[in-house]
């Protein structure tokens, strides 16, 4: 039998809301007796982990990721992506269904699930494809991913442009309780737009993406799960009047959840300046504004998740011109640390990232027995050192690829633990 | 008993009685398709005109047999082959056919409401043989008439209608016709197939999943789903349709021991509805077929001659 006690942290459960300086076990992979006695712990058999001075959450659940597997292998597999995750502190990852072939089916879905098992890292759920193919035409067998072990389905990449797909996704989908997670954009409008549209597109003489594109998106997809009593969750919001639009759904009463990344509360347009490919983004960075907007919709619970919408690329990939080189920046390994510049500068609490970051991503999915340390739940924890200093290095970078803006930065606070099902690996 | 309207286009202009009266009309002429000499003649010199603009199998040839069983003259305008494809609307078509003077016409359209068209140009009955996605009352008169050869009441029984709702005239006229009797009604389908505000009507409930929809049942009609529907995405595929909305015998015994089962037909075989069940003595589908022309002896005899002769 396998035991494990962290002792002396401070626990920070967000199914309870409480923040106290704690025990905890874990036995077989399961929380037990979180409520502070001490009974059955005893023996030589037990693994003691020391959290004096360090905050304990429930271990971290990244819904956005795509690992590259199958068919990207180069860029990212679904072992190395892991790895990635468990060095920014995750303990579950949700991946995207844009790989090649795209997850629209039973048997890719089954490949991914058995790959991620095999390698006995970490949780991975898969999200299955809206459409088939991320077409945008036909609807795929939502039933039978669900079946399989999909938790939600997504055209993620690529919005789903027919108002009547979105329409009856939402509607099948709710048949079986299946989350739709919406990539929205309006992309017609976005055309050859590379960046946003603003001063910096300007002045670099790019194509800009302007922001109503993504605001338009997420008001059609939101009326539609408003009109057809549905549930949506919008991700990778990024702009002022994407925050205002669910903000406003949310004051309506319609079932809308929402998600942003690290990168739209801690970067600028201005990231784009001497055509830096690693700061392209879909949707792209925006400005000042946005994330001062950003960050009151993170505090006053407008946004519920922070995901990294993890997208590795290759470094010749994106060794080219900004019109070249392909949306996305990797993010796992940073996430924690963008996210604790919040906690810093006081903008949420810890326990609003342990909603942000954990528990929020655990209902939207309907993870049972995830997003908190409660007696029972599974075994999944995160050990976090707030104040330690560390600098982003890339040889220190374990996902295959390593496109990210934030290179050479100086951090403070990590993950010092990632436990998975009582499964311990130290950082 | 009398019915005092001139059509039959809508079971919601029937009340309950009215049904009644039907219901116990064709117990009658039930009678006379278990005769050696299967004709009475009842409606002798009534021309009855039979205009279907869809394909149709069951209900043309009941409609068909139960006008020969009566006496009536039937006529048959096969659309592909009259001047609809020529150009000619419905309504100069009613109107051309009208000048022939006849007694009755049996409307089947693929637009829903084109029976009222056709009633508001003639003087002659107009009886509804399934418009569009609305209704097709003399079904839901065969349907009710089987449930009753089997339950003693309707009243608070739990009727389960499952499948592409949205679509059928079957179901909609069942609902309106079996709410009229008290019954409890289940819905299930892919929320892409259930029409949206269905249950504004009371005692109609959607279910969450098939066993809530089964569970319990006294009476379950089973509708027919189209590859057709793939298309425009209300399902993504049959094969999908199949692992999840079809009746099985494992799922059979959620409902109530004396369940029966009920289908409008055309059946998909193990799509819709495992062939087991339809093979078993829970299904009243053929009882339905048999049903089907004594209703329609009912309502042609009803509605052209009740006035000045008896049976």
């Amino acid at each position: 039998m396998r035991k494990l006690l962290i002792k002396n942290g401070v626990v920070i459960d967000p199914v309870s809301k409480t923040e106290v300086n704690r025990d905890i076990y874990i036995e077989d992979g399961v929380i037990k007796n979180t409520a502070g006695t001490k009974r059955g712990i005893s023996g030589k058999d037990t693994e003691v982990i020391d959290a004096s001075n360090l905050l304990v959450l429930p271990g971290f659940i990244d819904m956005h990721v795509h690992l590259r597997e199958p068919g990207f292998e180069y860029k990212e597999t679904i072992q190395s992506g892991m790895e990635s995750a468990i060095a920014g502190g995750f303990t579950s990852v949700c991946c995207m269904p844009n790989t090649n072939p795209v997850n629209d089916n039973k048997e890719i879905n089954t490949f991914i699930i058995n790959k991620a098992k095999a390698a006995g890292l970490i949780n991975l759920w898969t999200i299955g494809a809206i459409s088939k193919n991320n077409g945008g035409v036909r609807l795929s067998n939502i039933a039978e991913l669900k079946e399989s072990g999909a938790v939600a389905v997504s055209d993620d990449g690529k919005p789903v442009e027919d108002s009547s797909l979105m329409a009856k996704a939402l509607l099948y989908a709710k048949t079986f309780d299946m989350p739709v997670i919406s990539h929205s954009e309006d992309i017609k409008l976005r055309s050859k737009g590379i960046m946003n549209e603003g001063v910096i597109s300007l002045r670099l003489g790019v194509h800009g993406i302007p922001r109503v594109a993504e605001e338009i998106a997420i008001f059609r997809d939101i009326r539609l799960a408003g009109y057809y009593n549905a549930k949506i969750h919008i991700a990778h919001i990024s702009t002022k009047g994407s925050v205002n639009i669910v903000r406003q759904a949310k004051k309506a009463g319609i079932n809308v959840s929402a998600e942003t990344c690290p990168h739209y509360f801690s970067l600028t347009e201005e990231a784009l300046l001497q055509y830096n490919t690693n700061a392209k983004i879909n949707p792209p960075l925006r400005t000042k504004d946005d994330i001062n907007s950003i960050k009151e919709g993170l505090a006053d619970g407008t946004i519920d998740v922070i995901a990294s919408d993890h997208a590795p690329h290759s470094e010749d990939e994106k060794n080219t011109t900004l019109d070249e080189a392909p949306f996305g920046i990797i993010g796992l390994e940073t996430s924690l640390a963008l996210t604790l510049r919040l906690f810093h500068e006081k903008t949420v609490s810890m326990m609003d990232i342990a909603m942000l970051m954990s528990l929020n991503p655990a209902k939207i999915l309907n993870l049972k027995g995830r997003g908190g340390i409660q007696n029972g739940f599974t075994g999944d924890i995160t050990i976090v050192d707030s104040d330690k200093k560390w600098f982003y290095r890339k040889e220190n970078i374990k996902s295959l690829s390593k496109n990210s803006p934030f290179i050479g930065e100086n951090f403070r606070g990590k993950a010092l633990y990632t436990i998975v099902g009582g499964k311990v690996f130290k950082l | 008993m009398s019915y005092g309207k001139k059509d039959l286009i809508s079971i919601r202009d029937l009340t309950k009685s009215d049904m009644l009266y039907f219901l116990e009309t064709a117990k009658e002429f039930k009678k006379i398709s278990l005769k050696d000499i299967k004709k009475v003649p009842t409606l002798r010199g009534k021309t009855v005109i039979n205009l279907f603009y869809e394909p149709s199998t069951r209900t043309k040839a009941s409609f068909e047999i139960a006008q020969k069983r009566l006496s009536a003259d039937s006529l048959n305008i096969v659309i592909s082959q009259s001047s609809v494809t020529k150009g000619e609307t419905l309504s100069d078509t009613v109107l051309n056919l009208e000048s022939m003077k006849p007694d009755a016409f049996v409307v089947r359209h693929y637009d829903s409401g084109a029976p009222y068209l056709v009633s508001r140009i003639t003087n002659a009955v107009t009886i509804n043989a399934g418009d569009g996605i609305n209704e097709h009352p003399t079904q839901c008169l065969l349907d009710i008439m089987t449930i009753l050869e089997n339950k003693k009441d309707i009243n608070s029984l739990k009727v389960a209608i499952i499948g592409d709702i949205y679509h059928s005239r079957v179901a909609r006229s069942d609902i309106y016709g079996l709410l009229k009797f008290g019954a409890n009604i289940y819905l299930y389908g892919p929320y892409t197939l259930l029409p949206k505000f269905i249950e504004v009507e009371n005692n109609v409930k959607v279910a969450k999943s098939m066993e809530e929809a089964l569970k319990d049942a006294d009476v379950i009609i089973m509708l027919r789903i189209q590859k057709e529907r793939m298309s425009l995405n209300f399902i993504p595929s049959i094969e999908e349709y199949r692992s999840f909305f079809k009746l099985t015998k494992d799922l059979m015994f959620l409902a109530r021991k004396d369940a029966i089962v009920l289908h409008p037909g055309p059946v998909n075989r193990d799509t819709e509805i495992s062939g087991e069940i339809m093979n078993s003595n829970r299904s009243v589908i053929l009882k339905q077929v048999e049903n089907g022309i004594a209703v329609r002896m009912a309502c042609l005899y009803i509605l052209l001659g009740s006035r000045s002769k008896t049976i």
